[in-house]
């Protein structure tokens, strides 16, 4: 790993409903490297776009940062204020959403939208930011961007919007991209050119990024290193070959068995039984004990810690041996 | 470019579906206007010879296309009660009307705008709940309740204006101003609340999509993403609602033209229905729909800068 960018230590966030706080992540702690590409990956409510909010200082009224740090370049963001906060978002950290089509302003032109973002951090003109934008798209692989520069987004399509996001979010060469879902909501021949977009990004700005899915394949294709979460908890982190070859949690496991794949042709695809617990009905214990093959009297009883589980490898499950 | 040309071809067309929705319903009204002008004990002879004159013996349809023909030339006819022609008394009470319609749009929109932006971004704080409550009252009070008690509270009171009458523009114009601030403002109050009421749930709709999550993403102020953002995308409702206004207004106000005793076209009109004064009713109910299909016009226009996504619906 190289220097650390970004540092998550033992973070953690809560929804206040009614006059109780419930968890929703806990134990958060990872880094990413300069330039490096990390993923998160979990089902649906295991708090993986929590996380990127948390980090975009974006999280919703009844959410709150109850403990922990985030710090990028060593400084902290979570007591920095909100004036502060401002200043690294957009220009430092950027982030790109599930769904483009709605992530857009409907009533102005794409391209005033990317200009917006190098006029508000870059201190350029305005005539300068109208042409690093249209620099910008044409480097995300628009074309005809003199034209396209003030085209509203209901005359583009879902993925020339995504690379319309993506140009907004890199024009002003941040440190870190938060990815979230980014290829979630378009077509499955748009999602491959996103995806190699994403890491050609990566590749020429160093652009480090934070790529969340709940995909593992979409992972697999993007990502040095993943993050697997579940029911707001880390249980799983490696090197991206290392995790999918020699998974170590359950859940992973049983993530990885329920992808599909040309040899798993003609057979029933694997399930993992019942489904990520709601915020309000998590119980003592190991998060994943209540769906886990392989659960024992302590997973019910304690949450795990983080072990090593090899170089680089990170796992919280009681059943692996430290 | 077939937008504009479809938009007008409808208001053409719903103007003169107006004409003649209007015209026969004022031959199916009881009351014959020669006997209106003559008066109960007028003779038989005298009638009919009168009607010839009005030409109402000719069959409708003639009546019609001539009444039409007139019209769109200008020549209005001559008024019953007044004996003088409709064009002129329309000449002379059309300028209180749209100097109060004008008048009371711009308090409207100088009050009701910045205000409906403050309680949004204040939304939950005892000043945004105070204010709220303020626009429920706003919209509750009838008109002419709030026109006596600006009369009490800026004429009797404080005396700064006029309680009642109208000075014309070319005599005086602070005057005039002064005679109309009072009215404009009675008119105007629950058009303000309205308006607060519908910026500020639009507004907080808004606040709750996507593209406001991506502006602040983008590190922009709050204020940075109500004025460039928000803004324009909570407007369709409200101009829709002050387009309403607006047509409501130029008919001319009989309430509040009443209590302040301005010779607008609401007053006009509730003296030709008194009267039967046919030529000048006609004209003033056409006048009130062509002023009502303009102004949907004018804002279908403005729908259409506003928000680019807008096309015709088949």
């Amino acid at each position: 790993m190289t220097n650390s960018l970004l540092e998550m230590r033992d973070l953690e966030v809560a929804f206040t409903l009614g006059k109780q706080d419930y968890p929703a992540l806990q134990q958060m702690t990872f880094q990413i490297g300069e330039k490096e590409t990390v993923g998160i990956v979990g089902e649906s409510g295991c708090g993986k776009s929590l996380t990127s909010l948390s980090i975009m200082g974006l999280l919703p009224g009844t959410a709150k940062i109850t403990k922990g740090e985030i710090r990028l370049d060593g400084k902290s963001l979570v007591t920095s204020s909100a004036q502060q906060w401002s200043g690294v978002r957009g220009k430092d950290i950027t982030m790109i959403f599930q769904d483009p089509m709605t992530a857009l302003n409907p009533l102005m032109p794409v391209g005033k939208q990317i200009a917006e973002m190098a006029l508000l951090h870059l201190g350029v003109s305005r005539k300068e930011a109208r042409q690093l934008a249209l620099d910008m798209m044409a480097k995300v692989g628009l074309s005809r961007v003199d034209r396209l520069y003030g085209d509203y987004p209901h005359q583009l399509s879902g993925g020339m919007m995504q690379r319309i996001m993506i140009a907004m979010a890199l024009i002003c060469q941040p440190k870190l991209l938060i990815a979230d879902e980014p290829t979630t909501a378009l077509d499955v021949t748009i999602q491959a050119q996103i995806l190699n977009l994403l890491r050609d990004m990566n590749h020429s700005t160093g652009t480090a990024m934070l790529f969340i899915s709940h995909d593992l394949g979409v992972i697999r294709e993007v990502c040095d290193r993943v993050i697997v979460m579940y029911a707001g908890y880390m249980v799983e982190e490696a090197p991206v070959e290392e995790l999918l070859d020699h998974p170590r949690h359950p859940y992973t496991a049983g993530l990885l068995q329920s992808l599909p794949g040309a040899d798993k042709r003609g057979r029933i695809l694997y399930t993992i039984p019942g489904r990520v617990p709601p915020l309000t009905g998590r119980r003592t214990g190991c998060p994943f004990a209540g769906r886990c093959p392989s659960a024992t009297a302590i997973c019910a009883a304690e949450v795990p810690q983080m072990k090593k589980a090899g170089e680089q490898h990170l796992v919280r499950c009681h059943l692996v041996a430290g | 470019m077939r937008f504009y040309i479809r938009k007008l071809a409808a208001l053409f067309l719903t103007v003169l579906l107006v004409s003649v929705i209007t015209f026969l319903v004022f031959q199916v009204l009881p009351g014959d206007p020669a006997q209106i002008v003559l008066g109960v004990d007028a003779d038989a002879h005298q009638l009919a010879e009168l009607r010839k004159t009005m030409g109402l013996e000719r069959p409708a349809a003639e009546r019609y296309l001539s009444w039409i023909k007139d019209t769109s030339t200008g020549e209005l006819g001559t008024s019953l009660r007044y004996q003088r022609p409709v064009a002129d008394i329309l000449q002379e009470r059309l300028p209180v009307t749209i100097s109060l319609a004008i008048l009371s749009l711009g308090l409207t929109l100088i009050i009701g705008l910045p205000l409906g932006i403050y309680i949004a971004r204040r939304d939950g704080k005892i000043s945004a709940l105070f204010l709220s409550v303020l626009t429920q009252l706003g919209v509750a009070v009838p008109s002419f309740w709030l026109a006596f008690l600006l009369i009490l509270i800026f004429s009797v009171t404080f005396r700064l204006f006029p309680t009642y009458g109208y000075v014309p523009w070319h005599e005086s114009p602070l005057g005039a101003l002064k005679s109309l601030f009072l009215p404009a403002l009675a008119l105007a109050i629950p058009g303000i609340a309205v308006v607060i009421r519908y910026l500020r749930n639009t507004l907080l709709d808004q606040s709750r999509m996507d593209y406001v999550r991506t502006a602040r993403s983008k590190g922009l102020r709050e204020r940075s993403i109500m004025y460039r953002h928000m803004l324009r995308n909570s407007l369709i409702p409200v101009l829709t609602i002050v387009g309403l206004l607006i047509a409501d207004t130029l008919g001319g106000s009989i309430v509040v033209e009443n209590v302040f005793a301005l010779p607008g076209l609401g007053n006009l009109l509730i003296t030709s229905i008194g009267t039967r004064d046919l030529p000048l009713l006609q004209t003033l109910v056409l006048y009130i729909a062509f002023i009502v299909v303009c102004i949907n016009f004018i804002v279908d226009m403005l729908y259409k800068i506003i928000d680019p996504r807008i096309r015709l619906k088949r």
